[in-house]
């Protein structure tokens, strides 16, 4: 049965499936903790990341946004030893983020997709960053090259995987 | 109100979610050592996503052992005269090894040593990562079903992997080394520095807490100190690469671990450690006079015939000694002297109590137990007593 989490008067709003809506980001969080194991660099990538930010901008509302980038941070972040609610915070943030600005914005072109996911990546590693300092007390270092070079990665994965999820979507 | 309400709902929700987020997080992090609080929502994560990563694990190993067992066959002959040849080898070697190691054991024995040893050990596979690069921890395919508990400690062959942090039924959360919360008592092979051995946010390792007035050279190898309570003493922890100085009083000590962390795929759990004493299996009663002889191989009774390894072989093959112990350079119906400990310098007393064996001649009865040194029993006619540093001897 089709799920709708918002409607849409000017920009296209699309909806999921419940397969959809609960299996990709399962698959992205089990791609997220398998794949590093084996091909070592592909732990720059955060998939849970471009879910999130895919479904945000897909589905044009920001209740769900914020639902969906939350409920992914906590999920990945119980799969660490570390307190649960830094991924949480972040993606929440970003799930926010990127539906309101899904909302104002068409961004299904991959130039638009590429530099979305840009700036989220980095905002969203910002916050992170700022969690992990203030809260948890967790010694991290900032690197502005090691950070930028991961955000590229991430846009360039992230619009083939956007091209890929899109055959998701369903029209309301 | 309402207006006020329906304008700014979304924002509301939001500051909403991020403050329950918040409130939650300040919780776990003020309870440092718990984490039953967020048990559930752990359990129901790791339940959701390691199945999928035991099942692909699976395929892997079914997949690649298929293709090396059947398929892949080239080559095993040759394979199998190198093996051959690397037994017969290491045969030699074990043979030299063990000499050292039954002495080694003998004299941990007469200083009553007590050591950790691997009793018993799981092996387990790596099924998969956090997926996260603050959390350096992967997942293994086995939990408290089976008989896994917290802060076990996790190695290979190479060396020590990390310890086990979170037990769920069939899977389990490893800490590696090299994550910033894990520690390690270590110490330094040759220089026997001791230190902690701690990950960093990147993911290298360094030996913490080491003076800066002492010496320390790359390339050393870092060992357990077995003083954490974890780890037994004497795991390989890795090879110093560089040292600098750092903050303070301390050394910056970089160390590469034994193991490759980012490239683990079987592991294996100490499940049972045991604390025993040092004992010298195997070997066969040894007379006080033969061991203090050992000590003194400067001082012979009689000097050797023209050739000595006669003398040796005769020795050995009165059947008195065991052969594995160098036969002593001093007749044992002359009175010995001790020697000083070479690390301490404290000289070995005769001290004892003197009984008389069921033919009535009387012995001196260690005060070492015949428990702690089991079958390096020292039991010595004393026709003469024992000699003491004050006899005039001097110690070497």
């Amino acid at each position: 049965m089709p799920i709708t989490y918002t409607s849409g008067e000017q920009v296209e709003v699309y909806r999921f499936s419940v397969p959809v809506t609960i299996g990709v980001p399962l698959v992205a969080l089990f791609l997220q903790a398998w794949l590093p194991l084996h091909i070592h660099f592909f732990s720059v990538f955060d998939l849970p990341l471009l879910v999130t930010i895919f479904f945000a901008m897909a589905r044009r509302s920001q209740v769900a946004g914020l639902l969906t980038g939350g409920i992914i941070g906590l999920l990945q972040d119980s799969l660490t030893h570390q307190p649960i609610g830094v991924y949480g915070i972040a993606k929440t943030i970003v799930g926010y983020g990127a539906s309101s600005l899904g909302i104002k914005l068409d961004v299904e072109n991959a130039g638009a997709r590429f530099l979305v996911i840009l700036f989220f990546y980095t905002a969203h590693q910002t916050i992170y960053f700022m969690i992990a300092r203030a809260l948890v007390r967790l010694t991290l270092e900032w690197s502005w090259q090691r950070e930028l070079g991961a955000a590229v990665a991430n846009a360039v994965l992230g619009v083939f995987l956007f091209f890929l999820l899109d055959r998701f979507k369903q029209r309301t | 109100m309402e207006s006020v309400l329906g304008r700014y709902r979304n924002l509301i929700i939001l500051v909403g979610v991020l403050f329950a987020q918040m409130l939650g997080l300040a919780v776990q992090v003020k309870r440092t050592t718990d984490t039953e609080s967020t048990r559930l929502i752990r359990i129901w994560t790791v339940s959701a996503v390691t199945p999928f990563e035991k099942g692909l694990v699976w395929i892997r190993t079914s997949t690649y052992n298929i293709w090396h067992n059947y398929a892949y066959l080239r080559g095993v002959r040759q394979e199998n005269r190198d093996l051959k040849a690397e037994i017969e080898r290491l045969r030699i070697e074990q043979v030299r090894l063990k000499e050292d190691a039954d002495q080694a054991r003998r004299l941990q024995a007469l200083l009553s040593f007590k050591e950790e040893y691997i009793s018993k050990t799981l092996p387990a596979q790596v099924i998969g990562s956090t997926g996260s690069e603050l959390s350096r921890a992967v997942y293994i395919d086995k939990g408290s079903a089976d008989g896994l508990e917290h802060d076990m400690p996790v190695i290979t062959a190479d060396g020590v992997v990390g310890k086990v942090l979170q037990v769920f039924k069939r899977t389990s959360l490893v800490l590696l080394l090299n994550d910033q919360t894990s520690g390690v008592g270590a110490i330094l092979e040759k220089s026997r520095i001791q230190g902690v051995a701690k990950g960093t946010a990147t993911g290298e390792v360094f030996l913490d807490r080491v003076m800066s007035d002492q010496q320390v050279e790359p390339g050393e190898k870092l060992l357990t100190a077995g003083g954490d309570r974890v780890f037994p003493k004497g795991l390989p922890l890795g090879t110093v690469t560089k040292v600098s100085p750092g903050q303070e009083v301390f050394l910056n000590v970089r160390v590469k671990p034994a193991v490759n962390l980012s490239r683990l795929e079987e592991v294996l759990v100490i499940v049972k450690k045991e604390e025993r004493q040092a004992v010298a299996e195997d070997v066969a009663p040894v007379r006080a006079a033969d061991v203090l002889a050992q000590r003194l191989p400067g001082v012979p009774d009689k000097p050797p015939a023209d050739d000595p390894n006669k003398a040796k072989t005769a020795d050995s093959a009165s059947g008195t000694q065991n052969p594995a112990v160098v036969p002593p350079a001093v007749s044992p119906n002359k009175p010995p002297a001790p020697k000083p400990n070479a690390s301490t310098g404290s000289v070995p007393r005769a001290e004892g109590v003197a009984e008389k064996q069921s033919s009535g001649t009387p012995v001196m009865k260690p005060a070492v137990s015949n428990t702690q040194t089991n079958d390096a029993k020292i039991v010595e006619k004393p026709s003469k007593p024992a000699a003491s540093p004050q006899s005039g001897i001097p110690p070497q």
